[in-house]
């Protein structure tokens, strides 16, 4: 609920109580792969929010007579955790949750092609470790890179940012105290490449000029954003290819066909978790490791271009159905051995 | 709302092909809103309550006020709470139960519109602060559906709370409040009043009937006062909207929800 707008929210040269100015979104970080069992998964932090998404799936609908015939069903699990706010949360899930759950499933659905997997499920958990506002277009930007991360052909990637009212000016990107003591707020979730708006909400007390104010700005943000969804996506592939051009070069003759017996994937996986370093020159492997998932998710960062031109071509591009059969042990150590370092990177930064 | 209606392909064609004629299957303009009608003060019990029909839809609003404990964050305001049940009386594709996540969706937006409108001040809710407040309980119950609930439950929810009477309160010592005979009419600050705008293919139709609704790919609901300000909005199903697409829908809104608001206020002078 928006605040009656009497609380000084930004001062006289225009800076807001957190240094930012009216256009300016708080500082973003994605990370891609940070769960072993997710078929894909991203860690957002935007200012303070931090939000763990995790998607699953395609995979079997039960109740089965709530299966689609024609296309998959994408449910969203939207969750606070109980210690994310100042007064602890009831775990039981609220109004809220469930409303945010189902517009964010409605914006995700506008981008995926569902009609690749009648009657599965695609479930996206999203759980707010840390709020700070805005937590529902921080966890429409996870989600979007998330299922990017689990290689579901996607027509495009949703960025999503708030845009509000503070002191009757239009600002981008509220914060915790500017989300309730401000007069209104307006999360949108907006796909740049597609220009479509999949997600609106709006309250507080605008003007027609204030709105659309607000709009252009919240677009601007979400453009922005969505640059670093995509960098996050190649940042990681960007690393196995790097890995794998160097193993190819330096073990070209010993680069096996597919039929590699899994048992000694395995084996490899464990040797680079003990020592990352070693382990990569010395493995033949990563070729295959890294083919299942390097190929539809590379596909789904260049599709959006693609599909401006040519919808029909990407269709056919989009990877296939695999993903579920898709070898489960090998994309592990690939996602293990990567996050890790970066967190550190990350935590000492700050 | 009623998804588990299958619509026959053939229906939908129709109904598609009639748009591009610039028609609808009950004759209306595509920014034509159905009729609106009211039945004031029908419960007695309640402390304000409207029948509203929009079209073939109709819905009972019912407001209780009971005294009870502010929220810690506001100790001198009162509560609003807003909710919606789907009575299966109203529709086949009703069921008892739990709230679906359409009556939640329902009742949050119809909250919203009423809240951030500040359509009651709340701080008159408050008798003693930290310690004892009205809690206002819009209830309502859906007795037909013929599509687009939301604009229907905006405007009786806004009947409703203009027909409320809240007692008068005497102190006694000790921060006891006793509660008199005597009323006195709740005042209403601002007239919010919703328009729900339907998405079928390219076209853009303004208050859709059930079988428009169930061919639609999305919907923009959008609350405004009487002063033409944009209070609430929502974005429903899964179809998108064009930025401009988006603006030019509101503004179409915009105009209905006048006609609307005459409507209403003549229904409650």
């Amino acid at each position: 609920m928006a605040g009656d707008g009497t609380v000084q929210l930004i001062d006289e040269k225009g800076k807001r109580l957190d240094g930012r100015n009216f256009d300016e979104l708080r500082p973003i970080s994605i990370k891609i792969g940070v769960l072993e069992n997710a078929d894909g998964s991203a860690e957002i932090r935007m200012g303070n929010n931090i939000i763990i998404a995790a998607v699953y799936g395609p995979r079997e609908l039960h109740p089965k007579h709530r299966a689609l015939p024609d296309r998959a069903l994408i449910q969203c699990f939207y969750r606070m955790s109980t210690f994310s706010v100042n007064d602890r949360k009831s775990p039981a899930p609220s109004r809220r949750e469930k409303e945010i759950s189902m517009i964010i499933s409605n914006a995700l659905t506008s981008v995926v092609f569902t009609e690749k997997y009648p009657r599965t499920t695609i479930d996206v958990y999203l759980q707010v470790l840390q709020a700070d506002g805005g937590t529902r277009c921080a966890s429409l930007t996870a989600a979007s890179v998330a299922l990017a991360d689990a290689g579901i052909p996607m027509r495009g990637l949703i960025a999503s940012v708030a845009g509000g009212l503070i002191n009757d000016k239009v600002v981008l990107d509220l914060y915790d105290i500017e989300d309730q003591k401000g007069s209104g707020d307006v999360p949108l979730g907006y796909c740049p490449v597609l220009d479509e708006i999949s997600l609106v909400q709006l309250d507080g007390v605008f003007t027609l000029e204030q709105f659309e104010e607000c709009l252009k700005l919240s677009i601007k943000g979400a453009t922005e954003i969505y640059d670093i969804q995509k960098k996050a996506l190649q940042d990681k592939y960007a690393a196995i290819r790097a890995d794998v051009s160097v193993d190819a070069k330096e073990t070209k003759k010993e680069v096996k066909p597919k039929e590699e017996p899994k048992a000694e994937i395995k084996e490899e996986s464990q040797a680079v978790k003990e020592e990352p370093k070693e382990a990569i020159k010395v493995a033949p492997k990563p070729e295959i490791k890294a083919k299942p998932k390097e190929e539809p998710k590379t596909e789904v960062k260049e599709e959006p271009q693609a599909v401006k031109e040519e919808p029909k071509e990407a269709v056919k591009v989009a990877p296939k159905p695999e993903i579920k059969a898709k070898p489960k042990e090998e994309p592990k150590a690939e996602v293990k051995e990567e996050p890790q370092p970066e967190i550190k990177d990350e935590k000492e930064a700050k | 709302m009623g998804d588990d209606f299958v619509i026959s392909e053939i229906e939908k064609d129709y109904i598609k092909s009639l748009l591009e004629q610039k028609k609808r299957i009950d004759g209306r303009e595509f920014n034509q809103a159905r009729n609106v009608e009211f039945e004031l003060n029908l419960v007695k019990k309640a402390e304000g309550s409207a029948i509203v029909t929009l079209g073939g839809s109709k819905l009972i609003v019912g407001v209780k006020a009971q005294l009870g404990s502010p929220f810690p964050d506001t100790p001198d305001t009162g509560v609003i709470t807003t909710s919606a049940e789907l009575s299966p009386i109203a529709s086949p594709y009703f069921e008892s139960g739990p709230p679906s996540n359409d009556a939640i969706e329902l009742a949050r937006v119809t909250d919203r519109a009423i809240r951030e409108s500040h359509c009651v001040d709340l701080s008159k809710l408050c008798v003693i602060p930290k310690k004892s407040v009205w809690i206002l309980f819009i209830d309502f119950y859906i007795l037909n559906h013929d599509g687009n609930l939301f604009d229907a439950a905006v405007i009786g929810a806004v009947a409703a709370l203009a027909t409320t009477k809240i007692p008068k309160v005497k102190m006694l010592e000790d921060d006891e409040v006793e509660i008199l005979e005597e009323v006195e009419p709740l005042k209403i600050e601002h007239y919010p009043i919703s328009v729900t705008s339907y998405k079928i293919g390219e076209y853009n139709i303004i208050d859709a009937n059930f079988k428009e609704e169930r061919v639609s790919e999305a919907r923009v609901t959008v609350g405004f006062d009487e002063k033409d300000r944009i209070v609430s909005l929502q974005k429903g199903a899964t179809g998108v909207y064009k930025p401009d697409e988006l603006l030019a829908v509101i503004k179409e809104s915009l105009n209905v929800s006048k006609t609307l608001r005459k409507e209403l206020m003549k229904a409650l002078s």
